[in-house]
């Protein structure tokens, strides 16, 4: 199958994820156990998203103090958690990146 | 009072403009990697009006370059874009008295950053007027705009890019910083645990499928821990 073929598949179906509750809203009820699991979608998907980057190193756990991307992600949870600023979370991951990946160096 | 629709669009633009810090390296690096697994400029191009999802646009390229069959791709791109259905149930009924066409385009432009900024919106304290559709509309847009140019940079850059700038580390980051404020309670911590663990161990499987097993474990967890408090 052609790549623009299964691309054009996987936009229909993120703009039907999308469109969803917004088209159905008010005509259509969801069972309970859907409504209870839907929370929880976005954190365990992004958080599967983020452990791998910031413990593997080529596909290899990497728990050290010398493991930059830890350390910077750390800080970035760490600001995220007292001040809920994406700048600062940004600013602050990145930075930590920097600093540290120079200071171990 | 309430806020009227042009000031609305633009507090839109500047709740999403500290999300363009992630955004930019982030497009770029999708570029980049587009190219190196083999897709044309054109699709990658492409990609980023019809999928209009960073993490499953480099999902789509990761799967491409290893060869994939068309059934993994669109499973696993859809269950990982699967929370923009919750998204658009937190949205749909600030939605209902809109026509279809608004619902269409807001639907179209609703991401995990134009969510991010909605909440902040929610959060701000302002009075919600009729016109709040527009804050909406400007941050979906602004991130829309950002986002197209940066992939394109990236697209155009490609290889030129410099290959030690950690530009990659802007997906986790901007993800931290839409999940850590998400993550209120024990069952939320319990998700993102073992969301987490599941990914470390299980990231061994073909494909990319331990992505799809981790974010699978989490969401069963979550409602476990729902289920047993009641």
């Amino acid at each position: 199958m052609s790549v623009w073929l299964v691309m054009i598949l996987c936009g229909v179906l993120t703009f039907g994820l999308r469109l969803s509750f917004i088209a159905a809203e008010g005509r259509v009820r969801f069972p309970r156990w859907f409504r209870v699991l839907l929370p929880f979608v976005p954190v365990a998907t992004l958080t599967a998203l983020i452990v791998p980057e910031l413990l593997l190193a080529n596909g290899v756990l990497w728990l050290s103090w010398q493991n930059a991307r830890l350390m910077a992600g750390i800080v970035a949870i760490s600001i995220a958690a007292l001040t809920r600023s994406v700048l600062w979370t940004l600013v602050g991951g990145f930075a930590t990146l920097a600093l540290w990946s120079g200071l171990i160096r | 009072m309430s806020r009227s629709a042009t000031q609305e669009f633009w507090a839109g633009v500047r709740a999403l403009a500290p999300l363009l810090v992630g955004v930019a390296p982030f497009g770029m690096i999708y570029g980049v990697l587009a190219l190196a697994n083999g897709l044309t400029p054109a699709a990658a191009l492409a990609m980023s009006s019809i999928l209009f999802a960073g993490s499953a646009q480099f999902l789509f390229c990761q799967l491409v370059g290893v060869g994939a069959p068309a059934t993994v791709i669109v499973a696993e791109v859809g269950l990982l874009n699967l929370r923009h259905a919750l998204y658009s149930a937190a949205l749909a009924p600030r939605l209902t008295h809109l026509p279809r066409r608004w619902k269409l385009v807001l639907a179209y432009l609703l991401t995990d950053e134009a969510f991010a900024a909605i909440s902040q919106r929610e959060a701000d304290g302002q009075p919600a007027g009729p016109d709040r559709h527009w804050f909406y509309l400007g941050a979906g847009l602004a991130l829309w705009g950002g986002w197209q140019l940066s992939t394109a940079v990236g697209v155009l850059l490609g290889a030129r890019l410099p290959s030690d700038w950690p530009l990659d580390f802007a997906l986790p980051l901007t993800f931290i910083a839409i999940v850590v404020p998400l993550i209120r309670d024990r069952a939320m911590v319990l998700a993102a645990v073992v969301a987490g663990g599941v990914a470390l161990l299980a990231v061994g499987l073909p494909f990319k499928l331990g992505l799809l097993a981790a974010a699978l474990a989490g969401m069963a967890a979550g409602w476990w821990a729902v289920d047993k408090a009641r």
